[in-house]
């Protein structure tokens, strides 16, 4: 995978065109998870405080360090793993089990660094981009739940989220959606790139490449709270 | 030419090529014949090193292919195109987008002049207001003729083409084969074809040899076969077999 590239500008290309397909085509799925994640997150806090004694902005507070540190790169990677992990195993596969990847060997293209490579980057470039998204509509959704239902106010739930706000929260958040990007697209590109047999073992791939992608991500999540919220 | 050198070829504790040696000429069409499981595609895929063999040499034209190094060989594989089974044509891209692909690769022409040699390649197999359309748009035997178009893009001396009838109708297999036919004397290429078709082999056939078990059993051409079947008993039911067939 590492071979120096046969054209340059063809693999800044590819880059480019896995950052669309990954990127926006994405973007729906994330922001309606991300809405609906910060929605819930109020509803259920605030049917969680029962004490009078505990304001209201508390709520705020919640719903954004959970959707900082949590629910949005957890959640929306887990997502990512089932819609992009599923495509690249399947599209790397089904290039396997039809030559197409012979093909690009016997020309004397690296298979690898062509089609993984690209997908790669193109996902630890975006992955992050569509955290910083998915934060921002959680915490949008979990205001506007707050809003309409009368639950907490404009401005109990906006100085709640900004009274504990740190800016290394963001950046761990940013470091989880950064490796399990890595994560989502090494894993599948790897299960679709040694696909053998036929649609039946695509499939396979593809199944394989989520439920990995899914437990390395639960895996790495714990992980990198053990070693940097400590 | 290409010359292989007793070649061995195992799959885990199976032994698929047994001592192989065999000679394919420039500029003509070399057909690699014997039942199915019986070494051709194995054969096909050491000398286009998708499989490196146990041991052995594979020369083209006097380069161990085996033995080089990554650049070297890739310099080789710029020389060697490669008719797959299945077409092997990418679906994302479009019938001009896969001819033009190795082009694009390995080649420093200007976008024109891509263009003009994809128009060439594509004329030159008879194909014609496809250029837009994706590989799953087009019948089989046009899937054939743009992956020979795109095995043919770049200046090739070395054609190899796996079962290039499969899946086509008797009338399509004989246009593929005349083509395959004109392209190779027309560019002197080295062409090796792994066929079941006995009709390509008396067709177009200028040196064949009988693969059986991972040996070659016999060799020479067309004119020979009738005495081969007399010497050979194994080629003879082979040879009988695909008529009835």
């Amino acid at each position: 995978m590492f071979y120096k590239p046969e054209r340059i500008s063809i693999y800044f290309a590819r880059i480019f065109d896995e950052m669309v397909k990954i990127g926006i085509g994405s973007l729906p799925i994330v922001a309606i998870i991300s809405l609906f994640i910060g929605a819930v997150t109020t509803v259920q806090t605030a049917y969680q405080l029962t004490s009078g004694l505990i304001a209201k902005s508390v709520i705020g507070t919640i719903v954004s360090d959970s959707s900082m540190l949590e629910l949005a790169p957890t959640i929306t990677c887990l997502v990512l793993a089932g819609k992009v992990g599923s495509h690249i195993a399947s599209e790397i596969g089904t290039m396997r089990v039809s030559e197409q990847i012979d093909a690009l060997d016997v020309m004397g293209i690296n298979g690898a660094g062509y089609l993984a490579m690209p997908k790669i980057i193109a996902g630890i470039i975006m992955i992050p981009l569509l955290n910083i998204i998915a934060i921002t509509l959680s915490i949008y959704g979990g205001y506007m739940a707050g809003e309409w239902s009368g639950i907490v106010s404009h401005d109990q739930f906006i100085s709640g989220a900004r009274s504990t706000f740190k800016g290394y929260t963001l950046f761990f958040s940013m470091i989880k959606s950064f490796t399990f990007a890595f994560i989502i697209t090494s894993v599948s590109s790897f299960h679709g790139f040694y696909t053998k047999g036929g649609a039946l073992e695509v499939g396979e791939a593809s199944t394989k490449a989520v439920v990995y992608s899914a437990v390395l991500i639960l895996f790495f999540d714990y992980l990198l709270a053990e070693l940097l919220l400590k | 030419m290409i010359e292989l050198k007793h070649i061995n070829k195992s799959f885990d504790d199976k032994q698929v090529l047994f001592d192989l040696s065999a000679t394919f000429h420039s500029g003509k069409n070399n057909i690699i014949i014997g039942a199915s499981g019986g070494g051709k595609s194995v054969m096909m895929k050491c000398m286009v090193v998708l499989e490196k063999p146990d041991s052995g040499e594979i020369l083209f034209d006097g380069r161990d292919i085996v033995s080089l190094e990554h650049q070297e060989m890739r310099d080789v594989r710029r020389e060697i195109g490669m008719l797959f089974q299945g077409t092997a044509l990418f679906d994302s891209l479009t019938v001009e987008q896969n001819v033009e692909f190795p082009l694009k690769m390995f080649s420093k022409m200007s976008p024109a002049e891509r263009k003009e040699r994809v128009n060439f390649c594509l004329a030159r197999v008879n194909l014609d207001e496809v250029n837009g359309k994706f590989p799953s748009e087009i019948s089989g035997g046009m899937k054939k003729r743009v992956g020979i178009a795109r095995a043919i893009a770049l200046d090739i001396k070395y054609l190899f083409c796996d079962e290039p009838n499969s899946g086509l109708d008797p009338i399509t297999s004989r246009v593929i084969d005349e083509l395959l036919n004109e392209i190779t004397h027309e560019f002197q290429i080295t062409n090796i074809i792994n066929s079941h078709d006995m009709k390509t082999v008396f067709d177009i056939g200028d040196h064949i040899i009988f693969i059986y078990n991972g040996q070659k059993w016999w060799e020479g051409n067309k004119e020979e076969l009738k005495t081969g079947q007399k010497e050979v008993k194994e080629l003879d039911e082979f040879i009988k077999a695909s008529y009835f067939e």
